[in-house]
C-alpha cells in the first residue's frame, strides 16, 4: 500500500489555480522530487500535504489515515525550509530538542534521554558537539544541517524539503545534496522534496514529479524523464535538447528535410512525427565517414564548458533551426572545433524516439 | 525508524480550540478596538448630525455657522497650520540631512537634541517663549512693535513642538538610500547641487510629504500652545475647548471637532495614496549609503545643528529656570519655592502622582495588548477573511485622529446614561484607554516591523514538531521582538505623560494629570509653578529614557547573547 496517498487535490488563490487535479502515489521508503518552474504549484502541493494550505477538493492519506483536514500538529511529518526557520535565540541544541520537549521520545522521557537524543542527531548529520553554538555562528550548510536534525529528531514518518538546497553556495549545495540522499538511504524515510532545479532533481530522485500551471506534466525515474519526455514543456524543462520535425515514409525512415534517417521505433506510414534530440546524442564522425543516419553540418558558435564543447551547428535536416550538439573535450583530445567548419555528424536511430503531438 | 502509527484525530475537542483560539482572542481584540477607539468617533459623528430633539438635521451645522467669528477663527487656524509647515519641514529637513549624510562628531547627542522637545508637554515651548518674547520677555526687543500673544507665539511653540514629529520621518527618509546611486553620479561626474536634486530629493520625497501631513495636522488640532500663548488670537481647536469644557456644549463641540477632522483626514488619505505607491524604492541589494568626511559640507551644517540645538535647549533651558527663580523677572534668586509649595498650594502635586500612575498603566496594558494584537493578525491566519483586514484599518486609524477629537468623542460615547460602561467616565481607567488607542499606530507599526522580520516558517516548523503556538510565542516570538516591545513600552509611557489634548475632556477634579494641570496653573497665572510641573515631567521622561536605556542594554547583554555573536 502506498505510504502516502493523493487523490483528486485541488486549490485554487482567487482566480488562480495553484493545483488541479493532482493523484500522486509514494511508496514507503522512497524519494520523490516535486521539478517545476515557479509557481507550478510544488510548494502549495507540499504545503497542502503538511496542513499549512488547505485544498479546496481531494484527499491526502498517509500510512492509511485520511489527513486531508487534520490540523499541521496532528500529522506525522518534519519539515525543512530554504530559509532554515532555526529559532536564533535557541542555541543549535534547543533547536534540535525543540520538539522532544513536548512528548516524550523513546522508553526513556526527560532531558537526559533528549539531550542524548540531540547529540544522536547532531551526529547523524556530521555536526557533533555543537550544541551550545547559536545559528548565527554556523554557515549556512551548517544551519541547514541543524535544521535537518531538528526535523528528524522526532522520528517522523515523512519528510518534507521546501527548496532545501537553494540559500546555499553551489559547492555547498552539491554537497549536501549527497549527505541528504545518504541520510534518507540509511533511514529509510519516506521523503518529498520540492526543487525548480532540473540537476538537484536528476541526482537525488528515486521518482520525479514535473509539475505546470498546477497540474502534474509527467512522473517517472530521473532516466525516463531524462529520455522520454512526454512533451515539450518537460523536454524542455530537463536539460537541453533539439526539437526535431520529420515525415514517415517507410515504416522506419524518416525525411528531415532533403535527408533521410533510419529510426529504431516503429511509424506509420506519411505522417508527421517530432522527436527530441539530446545534444549528447548527435555524434562526431569524420568528415569522410558516411556512416548510417550522418549528414553534414556547418559550426556556427562553439562554447566551452569544461568538460565538454557545446556546439551550435547549421544542418538541412533541422530546417532553419540551429542545433545544438555536445561533445566531450576528452572525446574531441584537443581537437578545436571554429565556427565555419564543416561537420560530420550523425543522430542513432536508437535515439530517435518519436513524441506525442503537442498539447 | 519505529514503526508507531502517527498519532491519529483522536484529540478532535483540542483540535478545534488550537485552531480557533487564535481568531478568538483576534475577534476580542476587534470588539475591544471598536468599543474604545470606533464607538466613540461614531457617536462624535452622529452627534453631529442630531439635533437637540434626536431628529436629522445639519442644524448644528448651521448654528456653528452662523456663529460670528467662526470664519475667523478657521481662518486663522488653516494659515498658521500653513506657515508652521513651510517653516518646520525644512528645517527639519536639513537637520535630518546633517544627521544622516554628513559626518558630524556626537551624531547621537544631535539626535537627541533634536529629539528633545518629545520629552515635555507641548505646553513647555509656549511657555518658554513667554519667558522669552513676553511682556517681562528678556528678547522682547528682538520682536519690536509685534507682541507674541497671538500668531507669532502660537507659530514659534508650534514649529518648536512638531519639529521632532517631522525629525523623525525625515531621518527615516534620509536612511534609506542606496549608495550605489550616488557612486554612479560620481561616475558620471554630476555636481554637489545636481546629485542633491536628482538623487537626494527624489528619494526623500515621500518622507518630506508624509513630514508636512503631519506638521499640519499637529497644529490644526493642537490647542493648548493657542490656549497658553494665543492671546485673543482666534483658532478652532480653542473653540473646541471653550465650547465643550466652559460651556458643557458638547453638540457645538462635536461639530468643531469634526470640522478639525476633515483636513486632517483630508491629509492623511492623500498621505496614504502617495504612500501606496512608494514600494520597493530600495532593493535588498541597495548599499548604504557611507557619507565621507568633507569640511566644506559638513562645517555650515555642524554650525546649522549648533544654532538649532541651542535654540531647542534654550526652551527646555528657560522652562527649567522659570521653575527655578523666586519672582520673573523682578527676584532672579534660585528657588525650589515653586516645588515645595506652589504645587502643593495649588493643590496638584497629586498630578503628578496621577501622570505616573496614567502612564504606567499606559505602558502596562497597551503593550500587551498591542503586541499580542499585531501578533494574532500578523502571524496566525483562522478566523473568518475580513477580520484581519479590518483589524490592520482599524489599528491604522488612530494617526489621523487628533487627540482632540479622540476626546470628545469619548465624552459623547461614555458620557451617554444609556451606556451600560458609563461607570468609565471620568476615571483613571478611561484616560489609560484613550491613551492606548491616541497612540496606537505608531506602537502597531513597529511591533509589525518587528514581526515581520521574523522568519514566516517560524509557526509551520512548530506545528510540525507538534509545539503549540503559545509556546513558540513565549520561547522565540516574544524574546526576538523583546526591543521593539520594550520601545513601545517606552513611547506609551513618555506620550502618557506629556499628552494633554485627550485627557483634559476626560480627567475629573480629582484624578486630573500633571499636563492638563500646568494649563490650570498657567490659567491661574501661576507661571513659576507651570514651569515646574512642565521640568517635572521632563526631568521624569528624561530619567526613564535613561533608566529605559540601560535596562534595555545589560537585559539584551544578559539574556539575548546571541544577538551579539557573530560567525
Amino acid at each position: 500500500m502506498a505510504h502516502l496517498e493523493i487523490k483528486q487535490l485541488s486549490k485554487r488563490f482567487g482566480g488562480f489555480t495553484a493545483l488541479e487535479g493532482i493523484d500522486l502515489s509514494i511508496t514507503q521508503g522512497e524519494f520523490v522530487v516535486l521539478l517545476g518552474p515557479s509557481g507550478c504549484g510544488k510548494t502549495t502541493l507540499l504545503r497542502a500535504i503538511a496542513g499549512l494550505e488547505h485544498q479546496d477538493s481531494g484527499l491526502i492519506m498517509h500510512a492509511g489515515h485520511d489527513i486531508s483536514h487534520a490540523p499541521p500538529a496532528q500529522r506525522d511529518y518534519g519539515i525543512v525550509f530554504q530559509s532554515y526557520a532555526l529559532f536564533p535565540n535557541l542555541t543549535v541544541g534547543d533547536n534540535v530538542a525543540y520538539g522532544l520537549k513536548s512528548r516524550r521520545i523513546g522508553q526513556a522521557p526527560g532531558a537526559v534521554g533528549a539531550q542524548q537524543r540531540v547529540a544522536d542527531m547532531l551526529a547523524l548529520v556530521g555536526l557533533p558537539g555543537i550544541e551550545e553554538k547559536y545559528p548565527t555562528q554556523l554557515s549556512g550548510g551548517q544551519q541547514q544541517r541543524v535544521a535537518l536534525a531538528r526535523a528528524l529528531a522526532t522520528a517522523p514518518h515523512l519528510l518534507l524539503l521546501d527548496e532545501p538546497l537553494s540559500a546555499l553556495d553551489a559547492i555547498e549545495r552539491v554537497r549536501l545534496r549527497s549527505e541528504i540522499r545518504q541520510l534518507q538511504a540509511k533511514l529509510g524515510i519516506t521523503t518529498l522534496m520540492v526543487t525548480h532545479d532540473q540537476e538537484e532533481a536528476l541526482s537525488m530522485a528515486d521518482r520525479i514529479v514535473v509539475m505546470k500551471n498546477g497540474r502534474i506534466q509527467q512522473i517517472g525515474t530521473p532516466q525516463d524523464i531524462y529520455s522520454a519526455p512526454c512533451n515539450d514543456f518537460v523536454a524542455d524543462f530537463i536539460g537541453r535538447g533539439n526539437l526535431l520535425e520529420a515525415t514517415s515514409h517507410h515504416q522506419s525512415v524518416l525525411h528531415f528535410g532533403s535527408v533521410s534517417l533510419r529510426c529504431a521505433s516503429a511509424l506509420e506510414h506519411q505522417s508527421a512525427y517530432r522527436f527530441y534530440v539530446r545534444p549528447e546524442d548527435i555524434c562526431l564522425h569524420n568528415i569522410t565517414d558516411a556512416s548510417e543516419n550522418s549528414f553534414t553540418a556547418t559550426v556556427k558558435k562553439t562554447e566551452f564548458m569544461g568538460s565538454s564543447y557545446l556546439v551550435t551547428l547549421e544542418a538541412d535536416m533541422a530546417q532553419d533551426k540551429p542545433l545544438v550538439a555536445q561533445f566531450a573535450s576528452n572525446y574531441l583530445e584537443g581537437r578545436s572545433i571554429h565556427p565555419g567548419a564543416l561537420l560530420r555528424v550523425s543522430i542513432p536511430a536508437s535515439q530517435l524516439r518519436p513524441m506525442l503531438p503537442s498539447v | 525508524m519505529n514503526t508507531s502509527v502517527p498519532p491519529q484525530v483522536g484529540a478532535r475537542a483540542s483540535r478545534h480550540w488550537g485552531a480557533y483560539w487564535p481568531a478568538a482572542l483576534l475577534l476580542l481584540s476587534a470588539a475591544a478596538l471598536c468599543i474604545f477607539m470606533l464607538a466613540p468617533l461614531a457617536t462624535l459623528l452622529i452627534g453631529s448630525v442630531l439635533d437637540d430633539q434626536g431628529h436629522l438635521s445639519f442644524s448644528r451645522f448651521v448654528d456653528f455657522a452662523r456663529t460670528p467669528g467662526v470664519w475667523t477663527a478657521t481662518w486663522n487656524t488653516m494659515w498658521v497650520a500653513t506657515l508652521v509647515t513651510l517653516i518646520t519641514v525644512p528645517l527639519a529637513f536639513v537637520y535630518a540631512y546633517a544627521l544622516q549624510r554628513a559626518c558630524l562628531p556626537f551624531t547621537g547627542v544631535w539626535r537627541i537634541v533634536g529629539l528633545s522637545a518629545l520629552a515635555g508637554p507641548s505646553l513647555v515651548g509656549a511657555i518658554a517663549f513667554i519667558q522669552w518674547f513676553g511682556t517681562q520677555g528678556v528678547l522682547k526687543s528682538w520682536l519690536g512693535e509685534h507682541t507674541v500673544y497671538g500668531p507669532i507665539g502660537i507659530t514659534m511653540a508650534t514649529v518648536y513642538a512638531s519639529f521632532p514629529h517631522a525629525l523623525m520621518l525625515l531621518v527615516v527618509a534620509l536612511a534609506t538610500t542606496d549608495g550605489r546611486l550616488y557612486e554612479a553620479a560620481d561616475a558620471l561626474g554630476a555636481s554637489r547641487w545636481r546629485k542633491f536634486w536628482t538623487i537626494t530629493l527624489p528619494s526623500a520625497k515621500y518622507g518630506l510629504i508624509s513630514a508636512a501631513l503631519v506638521v499640519f495636522s499637529y497644529s490644526v488640532s493642537e490647542f493648548g500652545i493657542p490656549k497658553v500663548i494665543g492671546g485673543n488670537f482666534p483658532v478652532l481647536a480653542v473653540e473646541v475647548y471653550i465650547q465643550v469644557v466652559g460651556m458643557h456644549d458638547f453638540g457645538r463641540g462635536a461639530v468643531v471637532a469634526l470640522l478639525l477632522l476633515a483636513p486632517v483626514l483630508l491629509a492623511f488619505a492623500a498621505d496614504w495614496y502617495i504612500q501606496r505607491k512608494q514600494h520597493a524604492s530600495l532593493s535588498a541589494r541597495a548599499v548604504p549609503y557611507v557619507p565621507r568626511p568633507e569640511l566644506r559640507r559638513d562645517l555650515p551644517l555642524l554650525l546649522y545643528c549648533g544654532v538649532i540645538g541651542v535654540v531647542m535647549l534654550a526652551m527646555l533651558g528657560m522652562a527649567a529656570y522659570t521653575s527655578l527663580v523666586r519672582f520673573w523677572p523682578y527676584n532672579l534668586e534660585l528657588t525650589l519655592n515653586h516645588y515645595l509649595f506652589g504645587l502643593a498650594e495649588a493643590g496638584v502635586l497629586k498630578a503628578y502622582l496621577n501622570s505616573l500612575t496614567i502612564g504606567a498603566l499606559t505602558a502596562l496594558v497597551g503593550t500587551p495588548f498591542i503586541f499580542v494584537t499585531a501578533y494574532l493578525v500578523e502571524k496566525t491566519h483562522s478566523g473568518p477573511a475580513w477580520l484581519r483586514p479590518f483589524v490592520r484599518a482599524l489599528a491604522t486609524l488612530p494617526m489621523g485622529i487628533p487627540g482632540l477629537v479622540l476626546g470628545i468623542g469619548y465624552i459623547l460615547f461614555f458620557n451617554a446614561p444609556g451606556n451600560p460602561i458609563n461607570g468609565l467616565y471620568q476615571t483613571l481607567a478611561i484616560m489609560v484607554l484613550a491613551n492606548v488607542v491616541h497612540y496606537y499606530t505608531s506602537c502597531h507599526l513597529s511591533a509589525l516591523t518587528a514581526l515581520k522580520s521574523i522568519d514566516r516558517e517560524f509557526e509551520a516548523v512548530s506545528a510540525s514538531l507538534r509545539v503549540s503556538q503559545v509556546t513558540t510565542f513565549w520561547r522565540v516570538t516574544l524574546p526576538i521582538c523583546l526591543p521593539a516591545v520594550l520601545e513601545i513600552a517606552r513611547y506609551l509611557f513618555i506620550n502618557a505623560m506629556t499628552t494633554v489634548s485627550a485627557l483634559v475632556f476626560l480627567y475629573s477634579p480629582g484624578n486630573m494629570p500633571a499636563s492638563v494641570s500646568i494649563l490650570h496653573l498657567d490659567e491661574s497665572g501661576d507661571l513659576g509653578p507651570a514651569a515646574a510641573m512642565a521640568t517635572l515631567i521632563v526631568l521624569t521622561t528624561i530619567s526613564v529614557s535613561i533608566v529605559y536605556s540601560i535596562a534595555t542594554h545589560f537585559l539584551l547583554r544578559r539574556h539575548q547573547a546571541w544577538r551579539q555573536l557573530k560567525r
